[in-house]
This record gives structure tokens, sequence and C-alpha cells, in this order.
């Protein structure tokens, strides 16, 4: 955070992300929700991006806004009735105790970290990653976890494409 | 034009208007003299500011059309800092302004004249002559759309969510126009030099499906619905085979920039082939199936099942109208003149001349030749293939274009570790033939072409 314009921009994006990660819990239209949360994979893309992170900010955007909040909509149309879905209880003055247990909880974190002593240490800054280096690191020291990653998702398709075929077969 | 038909109507209009109906040319000379007049009056008076720095520029970007832009740019605020003492803040509010103004007022004319060009060539496809009132050729056809557009009534259904239908056509257009961002229009010449630039693509690509969904959703409109739905998933679909094509020219260039790929197709074989990656196996086999995903991607037919008229009216547009219709409309053509701007600098060599003697012709005209191109080639395409069906459509994408994505990823590796030449052209080009030959068998005998049946109206 040197600049002032840096600064503006980190107050916005993360006022945006907070905005919507509230609306995401609080609104009662489900629908509603779902595309409060894409704002808020926005927001946080946009953090990435002001840290100079562009390859995670875009991986994000890539993967968090278009697949996983489109799954979201897709799965709330598909299994829900539309009069059911307007329906949301929406936030309430009973939860009002668990607001003040978590902002407690937050209270003794914030205090614990601002006394630890690891504050004080110096630490250089980190040079900018480029996109060649992920992709080197992501092939050799990493190696082991990218393909346990693969083989997860292929079990997780093959996972997938049973449950399509099982219906088809039950019809 | 036809003057007996044209004639009561021009009686009745303005003396001017009359005169402009019935001679455009002496109209549009007039015009033109007159723009010419006035701008060198209002040169003439700001250069009494900073005497020569104005016409050093303008002399500048004449010297060397190829950097024109460029010249033109820095020439201007150099006069800026100079002759009306900008602050350094202001001069970068200036330069944004500046590209943005360019960007928006290039790509409007563009997308203006598209709009026409596309009815006519259909038009003479279908054996007609196309919109021929408005204008000599009906060159101010689209004027007169947008003043229709601009004031016909913006109609909100009742029963439809107010806030997400009136941020649908936004959240559509705002992609569209940030990918004109990181186009490399010519050398030196990309408005933001990303060195991420594919990845920025594909993610603003992923975050308009966002936008169709809300279109169709908050209209409360089943046609709506159903369309946004089709149109997801056929943008989820297409996608993986845009991505794919897209890779192998990331592994052969070992860059995601689009500035850096299109260096890397400078120079021409044998002194008149150029290098450019159409021109090898696999990048021929891949900018066929980035374009055929890139057609599907914008929603364009044979793929334009999404907004098919004769079953969904016009899809998650229908609750439409007005000035929020036009916006959809303008997301569309700006977001094909962008995947084809991404197609020209992936496969056809950006803005380097197809020949080297004709290399004085300035990029930036080559690269618009090209994207032209490409947008003719697709409005060709609508106009002579029928729309897909449905399952055929999802079929097509899964069982042939994604495992031909994978092929062409093999055959790009290939081609790489020979080396090119002669073993790298055959090996390739095998490895690309075999799978589409045997996809091809797999898949016309998965979907057999038959003779289409009509239940309702032959029985």
């Amino acid at each position: 955070m040197n600049s002032l314009s840096e600064i503006i921009a980190f107050l916005l994006i993360s006022s945006l992300t907070l905005g919507a990660a509230i609306a995401a819990v609080g609104l009662r239209n489900i629908v509603h929700c779902g595309l409060s949360l894409a704002v808020f994979f926005v927001g946080v893309a946009g953090l990435y991006l002001l840290l100079g992170a562009e390859f995670i900010g875009f991986i994000q955007l890539l993967v968090y806004v278009g697949a996983v909040a489109v799954l979201i909509m897709f799965v709330i149309l598909l299994t829900r009735p539309e009069d059911e879905a307007a329906k949301l209880p929406g936030l309430r003055w009973r939860q009002l105790p668990g607001v003040l247990i978590a902002a407690g909880v937050f209270l003794v974190i914030y205090l614990a970290i601002m006394r630890s002593p690891s504050l004080l240490r110096d630490v250089p800054e980190p040079a900018a990653l480029s996109i060649q280096a992920v992709g080197e690191a992501l092939v050799s020291g990493h190696l082991l976890a990218l393909m346990a990653i693969g083989v997860l998702l292929t079990a997780a398709l093959i996972g997938a494409a049973l449950f399509a075929m099982e219906g088809e077969d039950g019809k | 034009m036809l003057p007996t038909e044209t004639q009561p109507q021009t009686q009745r209009i303005r003396p001017a208007l009359n005169f402009a109906a019935r001679r455009p040319w002496c109209t549009l000379a007039l015009l033109i003299a007159a723009a010419l007049v006035v701008g060198t009056g209002v040169l003439f008076l700001l250069n009494l500011k900073a005497p020569g720095l104005l016409t050093a520029a303008l002399m500048d970007a004449l010297s060397d059309p190829g950097q024109a832009p460029v010249l033109l740019k820095q020439g201007l605020l150099n006069y800026l800092e100079n002759g009306w003492s900008f602050a350094p803040w202001m001069l970068e509010l200036t330069s944004i302004f500046m590209v943005i103004g360019t960007l928006l007022a290039v790509f409007g004319v563009i997308f203006a004249l598209t709009s026409l060009v596309e009815r006519k060539v259909l038009a003479r496809i279908q054996n007609r002559f196309g919109p021929n009132r408005v204008g000599p050729w009906g060159l101010f056809q689209p004027l007169a759309d947008a003043v229709k557009m601009l004031i016909k009534e913006d109609i909100v259904p009742t029963g439809a969510d107010k806030v997400l239908h009136l941020l649908a056509p936004i959240i559509m257009l705002v992609p569209a126009l940030l990918v004109l961002a990181i186009l490399p229009y010519g050398p030196g010449m990309a408005p933001i030099e990303l060195g991420v630039g594919i990845l920025f693509f594909f993610a603003l690509g992923a975050t308009t499906e966002v936008g169709v969904f809300m279109a169709g959703w908050g209209s409360n409109n089943k046609y709506s619905l159903i369309g946004a739905m089709r149109s997801i998933a056929q943008m989820i679909s297409y996608e993986i085979p845009l991505f794919l094509a897209a890779l192998s020219v990331v592994m052969l260039s070992g860059s995601l920039s689009p500035d850096a790929i299109v260096s890397a197709q400078s120079g021409y074989a044998f002194s008149f082939v150029p290098h450019w990656f159409v021109f090898t196996p696999w990048g021929f086999a891949g900018f066929v199936l980035f374009f055929t995903a890139a057609l599907a991607e914008s929603n364009r037919s044979p793929f334009d099942l999404p907004e098919g008229e004769s079953e969904l009216v016009a899809g998650h547009m229908t609750e439409y109208s007005g000035f929020k219709y036009a916006v959809f409309f303008m997301a569309e053509y700006i977001g094909l003149l962008g995947i084809c701007g991404f197609a020209v600098a992936l496969f056809l060599g950006g803005w380097h001349a197809p020949l080297p003697w004709l290399e004085w012709i300035p990029g930036y005209l080559w690269f618009f030749i090209k994207l032209y191109s490409l947008v003719l080639l697709a409005i060709w395409v609508r106009g002579t293939v029928p729309r897909m069906r449905g399952d055929h459509l999802m079929g097509f994408a899964w069982k042939f274009m994604i495992p031909m994505g994978f092929a062409i990823i093999l055959a790009a590796a290939v081609w790489h570790y020979a080396g090119g030449g002669v073993l790298g052209w055959v090996a390739s080009a095998v490895i690309v033939l075999m799978p589409y030959l045997a996809l091809g068998r797999v898949v016309s005998i998965q979907y057999p072409a038959s003779r289409r049946v009509y239940r309702f109206s032959e029985s």
C-alpha cells in the first residue's frame, strides 16, 4: 500500500467485497444470494490483482465466477421449485448473540495477533512471481500434488458420469 | 434508390434533408469540406498557445504511418504538457481517455458498419437487396436504427426482477469492451500490454455467463430462462475447445501475452510464406477449432439455438426492448469482434503483413483487414449453415471438438520436438488427421444424417 490511488482502490474493492459477502448471507431471495456470491468472488479477484498476483486473480475470475457461481445458479434452479426459492429466513434479531460472539472471537484474535512479536520482524518484500515460475514450481517441486489433484478430479468426473448413467437406466 | 418512391417523402421534410437525399455524394463532399475547414481553423487557434508543437505532432504522425496513432498521441501529450502546462496526473488521465475514446470510436464505427454489412450480405445470399432506403446503398441505416432504438419505449415486465433486469445488459457489455483493451492492434500498440492476456480474455468470457443468467432469470419469462440455460450450457461446453486451441499456440510461443504471440509469428519462409501459426498442420486445425468455438461462444448461427427465433422468440433477450436491447446487440457484436481479433492475434499473425513486399502498409490496417475478413466469414457461415439441434450441439462439443483439441495439443508438442521441417509437418499432420477421421466416423454413426421429418405439417 504505497500510493494514495492504491489505498483508494483497496478501500473500494474491500468494501464491495464485504458488502457482497454480507448480502450473500443476508438477502432473502436465494438467487440474489448466489449472484452476491459472484460479486464477492469478483471482489476477491480484484484484491489479488491489487497485490500483483495476476495469474491467481484471473484464475479466480475464471474458476469461481465462470464456473462455481454459474454452477450454484444451475443447482438452485434445477433443485428448488420457484416459489420455495423465494422464501429464505434472512437476518433476524435472534441472530444477534451469534454476531456478538463472532465479534468477540474476532477481537481476541486481533489482539493476540497485534501483540505477537512476529509483527516486529523484518520481512523482505516478495519478488513478483512470474507465470513461468508458477509453472516450473508446479511440474517440479509440486508434481506429486498436481498429479494427485488430477486423479481426484478424474474420480469426481467418473462419479458424476456414473450418476448420470444410473439415472438413464432407471427410466 | 428509386426516385419515384422517395419523391413524396422528401417533399415533406426540410430543404436541407431534401438536398441530402437527392445528392448524397454532393452532401458527403460538402460535409467533409466543412469538417476540414473547421478542423484547420481549430488547429490554427490551438497552435497559437504553443507554436509549432501541434504541427510537429501532426508531421511526426504523417512521416511514419506505421506508428501514426502512437506518435500522434505522444505529440498531443507533449503539446498539452508544454503548451497548457498539464500536471502529470492530468496527462495520465488524458492519455487514458484518448486511448479509450479512440477504441470506442473505432469499434463503434465498425459495429455500426457490421450491422449493415451483415444484413446486406445475408440479403445477397438470399437473393434480396437488403436495406437500401436510407442513404446511398442504405449506408445511413445504422444511424436510423440507433435513433429508433433510442426513442423506443423501455418496457420492464411487472413480474421482472427490476435490478437484475437493468444490470444484465451492462454486465454483458463490460467484458466485451474490456477485451478490446488487450488486443495487439499494431507493433507496440496494445492499449495494455498484459503478461497474462490470454487468461484475461478467458476470465472475461466466463463473466459473460453471469450476465446471460441474470437476463434470463431476471426477466421472469419461460422463454428467457430456457434461452439463458441453453446459452450458458453452450458457452461452458465450447469454452473448453476454445481454450485447448489457444493452449497449443501458448505452448509453442511460450507466452500468454498476445504481443509476444504475434511477434513469435514474424518472418517468412522462402521469403513469401509468412510464419503464421495457421500455416502449420496443428495451427490450421487449431484455427478452425478456435473459429468454430468462437461462433458458438458469441451465440452466432449455426450455434444460435439459445435465441432460436422459431422456438424461443429471442432467448434471454425476449423481454428487452429499446436501448437495453440495443446494448445486448452491441455486446454481441463487440464480443464477436474481440474474439475474431484474438483469432487474428493467435493464428493469423496479428499485424504482420502476408507478403514481405506488402510491409509498407501499416500493421494496424493489416490487423483490421484480417479481423474484418473473419467477421465476413462468420456472416457467410450464418447465411449458409442451418441451425443445429440441441443434442447435436452438445455431442459435437464434447465428442468431437474437445478430443480434437487434445489431438492438436499433441500435434503441437510433436511439431516442437521435431523442430518443424518435413518430419514435423508429416508427424503433426498425421496426429491431427487420424483423430479427425476417426472421430468424424464415430460422430456420424452416432448422429446419422437423415431426412428431416416435420411431425405436424407432413403427416
